[in-house]
């Protein structure tokens, strides 16, 4: 249980009279890879926002590294270890791209990090990421997969222990979908666990180490890649009867 | 000793203010500047929250007018001196803008502006309503007696005016050149991401507004000494609230030296023209420019200056 990041149990989220989440259970271990898939509307970035504090749950608990922060606000999550990256990317558009990732640097991680050299701090992120030449390009002109590794860039400068990346690659080219395979196994490495929402399977498939499916806000399957791939219920979902 | 260029203008800025009442003998200079100035604190206190923060406030003058009336109520009740009266409007319109900001939890954009329109609309109806401090018709002020070392108390509230709007720009410089200012910028882009970066954004938004809303209130307490005659008409009035609006729009929202380049200019353009021409022409002018900026310039003077400068760069990189 040392080793735990994230433990969510009974997790029910309502909107209205529509239940976007049923009593889902998902844990995470430091380090770990998790995929999280499920058709559309399954309740996928429902969930992450109830992990990053973007929305409250209705029901359950949310605990991060055996501290529950149920009713914690995001950014005091986020102060925490916990960073996330958006569907439709969201830059500080008045900024530079390393002026993006000083905001991080100089709030998420401001109790875990030096609070000198901010922006060699901020450069060297985005050495580490291969992302530097566009440092003092202004964030809102960035082309589409730029602005998506800005995204995991930001993340990054939050000095997380877990990362919620949705949708990181959705509309990206097959070679750019791998560069940013690239950055998440980069971070990956740093010891940084993910939570990869995803509906390109090649990236999932290849990334994950453990997969979860959502199915109408319920988890239908959870298990390596080939088990999830193998279970009638995921393929009933993603295919019909 | 280093001191930095900023405050070594602010005393340069201040010694010259004080010359100024020793050696000009005609009132009608002091009457003006104390209009520029004030224009230029509302404009100052407008960007903090419209500039850095990115939250529209069309009820400038509401602040104002809640200063204004502190200072009439407190004085026609206890008569109290002057810097508690400044005091007491600073920490009233404070908390009027600590309540704007808890607003901003459920308002965004175009829905706030309306809130804050809306709100002034009602504080002029409770003061139209309020007999004691005049209501409608208005009520006379009489300026205290004795003038500190100055000669009358126009210069005296010519200086005061000088020192609160040389604070006020301090302030405001201090807002965005420190972390609060990082974070509001990052507000101003994007609040969700903001909050999900780890930017307390309702603490650093409730900063905003109450910085806002004491200055404000702090820019109309001694308004009552200077005209002594004070209704809701001149207290709400429509040019205050444009004005705080047009200037750091004229002069560049995103820097603390915009709404001071954009008040001082427009300041002294209305004030030129109420003397030559006339008084009425002002919200023409102001109307005018505004649009004028909007449209060719959106980022102010300052940005004009900063892209001329990158094209300069560019030609001659």
């Amino acid at each position: 249980m040392a080793d735990r990041v994230l433990n969510v149990t009974d997790l029910t989220k309502r909107f209205g009279g529509f239940v976007a989440l049923d009593s889902v259970n998902l844990h995470l271990d430091k380090g770990e890879r998790l995929g999280l898939i499920g058709p559309n509307g399954s309740g996928k970035t429902t969930m992450i926002n109830c992990i990053s504090g973007s929305l409250f749950n209705d029901e359950g608990t949310v605990e991060f590294e055996g501290r529950d922060i149920t009713s914690l606000p995001a950014h005091k999550r986020a102060h925490m270890g916990i960073a996330r990256s958006f569907q439709i990317p969201k830059p500080f558009k008045s900024m530079t791209v390393l002026e993006n990732l000083c905001i991080p640097l100089e709030f998420a991680a401001w109790d875990r990090a030096d609070h000198r050299h901010i922006s060699e701090q901020a450069m060297e992120i985005l050495e580490t990421i291969k992302f530097a030449e566009r440092a003092h390009e202004n964030s809102g002109s960035l082309t589409q997969v730029d602005m998506r590794k800005l995204e995991l860039a930001r993340a990054l400068a939050a000095k997380p222990t877990l990362l919620v990346s949705d949708e990181a690659m959705a509309g990206l080219s097959s070679s750019e979908v791998d560069e940013i395979l690239e950055i998440l196994l980069v971070l990956n490495e740093q010891g940084v666990a993910v939570i990869m929402i995803e509906h390109i399977m090649r990236a999932v498939m290849r990334y994950s180490e453990r997969i979860v499916v959502l199915d109408a806000g319920k988890k239908i399957a959870d298990g390596s890649p080939d088990e999830v791939m193998h279970n009638p219920e995921v393929e009933r979902a993603y295919l019909g009867e | 000793m280093k001191i930095d260029k900023f405050w070594l203008s602010v005393l340069v800025i201040l010694i010259a203010g004080f010359a100024f009442t020793k050696l000009a003998d005609n009132e009608f200079y002091f009457f003006t500047t104390y209009v520029v100035l004030q224009g230029l604190i509302m404009a100052v206190a407008w960007n903090i929250l419209g500039g850095f923060t990115g939250y529209v406030n069309f009820g400038s003058a509401g602040f104002f007018a809640v200063g204004v009336y502190t200072t009439v109520a407190l004085n026609k009740a206890f008569g109290l001196p002057l810097p508690v009266l400044l005091l007491a409007a600073g920490v009233i319109c404070g908390l009027l803008g600590l309540a704007a900001g808890y607003l901003t939890l459920r308002l965004k954009g175009v829905y706030f502006a309306i809130a804050t329109l809306a709100t002034a609309l009602v504080l002029e109806t409770i003061v139209n309503n309020w007999k004691f401090v005049g209501g409608a018709a208005g009520t006379y002020v009489l300026q205290p007696k004795g003038s500190f070392i100055f000669d009358n108390y126009i210069e005296l509230l010519f200086m005061l005016m000088l020192v609160l709007a040389v604070a006020a720009t301090a302030i405001s410089r201090y807002l965005s050149s420190s972390r609060i200012g990082q974070g509001l910028a990052a507000i101003r882009d994007d609040e969700v991401a903001a909050e999900c970066m780890g930017v307390p954004t309702l603490r650093l938004k409730l900063i905003s507004t109450t910085a806002m809303g004491a200055l404000m209130g702090i820019a109309g307490a001694p308004f009552p000494f200077f005209v002594t005659f004070v209704d809701p008409v001149s207290a709400f009035a429509l040019v205050i609230a444009v004005n705080a609006i047009a200037m750091p729009m004229i002069g560049g929202t995103a820097v603390w030296y915009g709404p001071v380049i954009g008040a001082l200019l427009l300041g002294a353009i209305q004030e030129t023209a109420t003397v030559t021409i006339s008084s009425e022409l002002n919200l023409l002018i102001v109307g005018v420019m505004l649009v004028l900026f909007i449209t060719l310039a959106p980022k102010g003077i300052v940005g004009l200056i900063q892209d001329y400068k990158k094209k300069k760069g560019a030609n001659n990189g």
